[in-house]
């Protein structure tokens, strides 16, 4: 997910850790201001700001279409959409602001490799088809875990996403359209379709993170409510939701193992190549260094932008008070 | 009318085309506020490139559509101001250009509310209030840097006089613009110099930023007789997937 | 995790928006802006992109005066024995016509 692999600590047992977790078993959101364990606190920190440098990195795969864009009125969507990610990294930083860490500080994080983002931006964008296929499987897989997380425990955290799933609703179907249209086109556009969905399969596979149904983190956060359902719950849950749509497109998913059990009313799938997504995690994804390397001149150029303003606003608040 | 059409296409090309090179800070912008305002801005200029575009399809009369004359056309068929095809720059560069271009584009926009042609007056009403905010918000920029550090100053001082030589082709006439006047469908260039020369001294000198003695003015964009190098690799990016792939429906 | 910042930050501001419907402004989110004026065009740009205000409200956050948490029972508690405050206190017979 856009969270992947966030590790929680363990929560202590004092009083007022039990009536903290008593607070959250009763359906109470937690406020900023309230009495919280610091490693829920902490874990919340990783989490929200993982998600948050996600979206940022996020805007970078399909900003490097939006010059490209075939029609006005695809360049205005793809731009709509990417400046919608912007958006929702500002809501998260916001959200985690409230947890007494500054978004300079979680940028500086990112930059230096101590924080992470999903893996799945660190895959290209090839070609136009590209652009539909980041829109209906990877947005299609973030929904999945986004929408429960409207109900999670942390109040800011769940209203920011509660905003962000919103503002998705166009983002997912956007993509499919794109698709849609791809499909329906020309040889070569169908051609287009198919090979964005054999690069984009596997990896928005890997985004909901390997099996975590008998990880000790996770059973943590699910306790607390930072995380609502497990990796494979999600992962079966954007299978089967995504198959149907694949057929109606006409498009092949590339695993020869895929098919419809009966027993137990679910597609039967095969797992990501879960080498490459450590591989990919460690810094060894096709485009890890461009990303960083875009982020990092983008922070570093715009250092006397941010610098100037301030200091301008400084001068002025000066003179304001001198009168 | 051919001035008309003419006309369309100047006023559509200085938007598709400053749109594009604004949009290409999507996802590289120095703060997340600022991304999100400049992705704004390119987003209301391509919504502004859509109606004047349309226009000219619909004047030329040829079952052309706008994305025909905006993917289609070469470079030499272009009508845009030299000044929006130039390269974004650092992120003053970017604000100073637009600062220059709203301040004119505000002026147009707002004399076109009195244009003799309907079709005119509707896409200007709704787009001089993107323009005002637009020029609002980069007047804001070139006052706010050039008044900020030793460092945003200076960097703000090299693009106004990097920029300020293409100021000026925004205000020459041309037969076309002197069959628009006479028409009442445009008014002269030069009528919008006064004022927009006001609004560029008062903020320049808020910004504490000096206006270069020469009045040098470059000129080829507007007419399509010279354009910079620039425009035929914007052409090249945007162009491609239209002219890789003829005929397809995307 | 990071805790110091080596070089100073916009100011945090928080943003209230009034909708459409002339209602109060709502409390949205925040930003961050060097001064007033940025801040109430990043929120124009931030919060309104789908037409959701038509007047906007910013204020630095540090100048937010907060309840603490921990004085939740003592200030809000009270009110809940007034139940004579709500209409639904009242008994008034059918008889006596709408009220």
């Amino acid at each position: 997910m856009y969270a992947q692999m966030v590790t929680s600590e363990a929560a202590d047992d004092s009083p007022e850790a039990r009536a903290f977790q008593a607070r959250i078993d009763a359906g109470e959101k937690i406020e900023p201001k309230d009495w919280m364990p610091e490693a829920y606190r902490r874990t919340l920190i990783r989490q929200i700001g993982q998600h948050a440098h996600s979206e940022i990195v996020g805007q970078l795969p399909e900003g490097n279409w939006i010059t490209r864009a075939p029609t006005l009125e695809r360049k205005a969507i793809l731009l709509a959409k990417v400046q919608d990610e912007a958006g929702h990294g500002l809501y998260l930083y916001c959200a985690a602001e409230t947890l007494g860490v500054s978004r300079d500080d979680l940028t500086e994080d990112l930059l230096s490799g101590r924080m992470k983002y999903s893996s799945i931006f660190n895959y290209p964008t090839l070609t136009w088809a590209d652009m539909g296929a980041v829109g209906w499987l990877v947005d299609g897989a973030a929904i999945m875990n986004q929408v429960p997380l409207q109900r999670t425990s942390y109040g800011p955290y769940a209203r920011a996403m509660v905003r962000i799933c919103k503002e998705e609703s166009f983002h997912q179907r956007q993509g499919y359209d794109i698709m849609l249209k791809m499909c329906r086109g020309t040889p070569a556009q169908k051609r287009m379709a198919q090979d964005a969905m054999n690069r984009f399969w596997y990896p928005a596979l890997m985004m909901f993170g390997p099996s975590d149904k008998d990880s000790v983190h996770s059973a943590q956060s699910m306790a607390w409510r930072i995380k609502i359902n497990t990796n494979d719950e999600l992962r079966q849950k954007f299978v089967d939701e995504t198959v149907p749509q694949a057929e109606f497109l006409g498009l092949a998913i590339p695993d020869t193992d895929l098919r419809w059990n009966e027993e137990r009313g679910h597609y039967d799938f095969s797992e990501p190549d879960w080498t490459e997504f450590y591989d990919v995690i460690k810094g060894n994804g096709p485009c890890n260094v461009e990303r960083m390397t875009a982020r990092r001149k983008a922070w570093d150029d715009g250092a006397w932008v941010r610098e100037g303003l301030l200091a301008h606003a400084r001068k002025k608040a000066g003179k304001v008070a001198a009168e | 009318m051919d001035a008309l059409h003419e006309f369309c296409l100047r006023m559509g090309d200085n938007t598709l085309v400053l749109g594009h090179r604004v949009s290409e800070w999507c996802g590289h912008s120095p703060v997340l506020e600022e991304d999100i305002a400049l992705a704004n801005t390119a987003l209301d200029l391509i919504g502004q490139t859509q109606m004047w575009l349309g226009l000219a399809a619909e004047i030329e009369g040829q079952g052309r559509t706008a994305d025909d004359l905006a993917f289609l056309r070469d470079a030499w068929d272009f009508r845009n101001l030299l000044l929006v095809e130039l390269p974004n720059g650092d992120f003053g560069q970017t604000m100073m250009r637009q600062f220059l271009f709203d301040t004119w584009h505000h002026a147009m926009l707002t004399a076109l509310a009195g244009s003799s042609d309907d079709r005119v007056v509707a896409i200007a009403a709704k787009a001089v209030k993107e323009a005002s905010y637009h020029l609002e918000r980069s007047a804001g920029t070139v006052i706010g840097l050039g008044d900020g550090t030793a460092e945003s100053h200076a960097r703000m001082q090299a693009a106004l006089d990097l920029l300020y030589p293409y100021y000026g082709e925004m205000f020459a006439a041309d037969a076309t613009d002197t069959a628009l006047a006479a028409a009442g469908i445009a008014p002269l260039p030069e009528s919008l110099r006064a004022s927009c020369d006001v609004r560029l001294r008062q903020v320049t000198e808020e910004a504490t930023l000096t206006l270069p003695a020469s009045s040098f003015a470059h000129s080829g964009g507007k007419t399509g007789a010279r354009h910079t190098e620039n425009l035929g690799h914007i052409l090249t990016q945007m162009q491609w997937l239209q002219r890789a792939y003829p005929g397809a429906t995307w | 995790m990071t805790t110091q910042s080596r070089k100073p930050e916009w100011p945090l501001w928080e943003v209230f928006i009034r909708g459409q419907h002339g209602l109060n402004h709502r409390h949205v989110g925040s930003l961050h802006a060097p001064d007033a004026e940025a801040a109430i065009r990043h929120a124009r740009d931030v919060y309104t992109r789908r037409n959701e205000g038509v007047s906007i409200w910013v204020v630095e956050a540090r100048h937010i005066a907060a309840s603490s948490p921990s004085d939740k029972g003592p200030l809000f508690e009270p009110s809940e024995s007034k139940v004579y405050r709500h209409p639904t206190f009242y008994d008034i017979p059918d008889e006596a016509g709408p009220m």
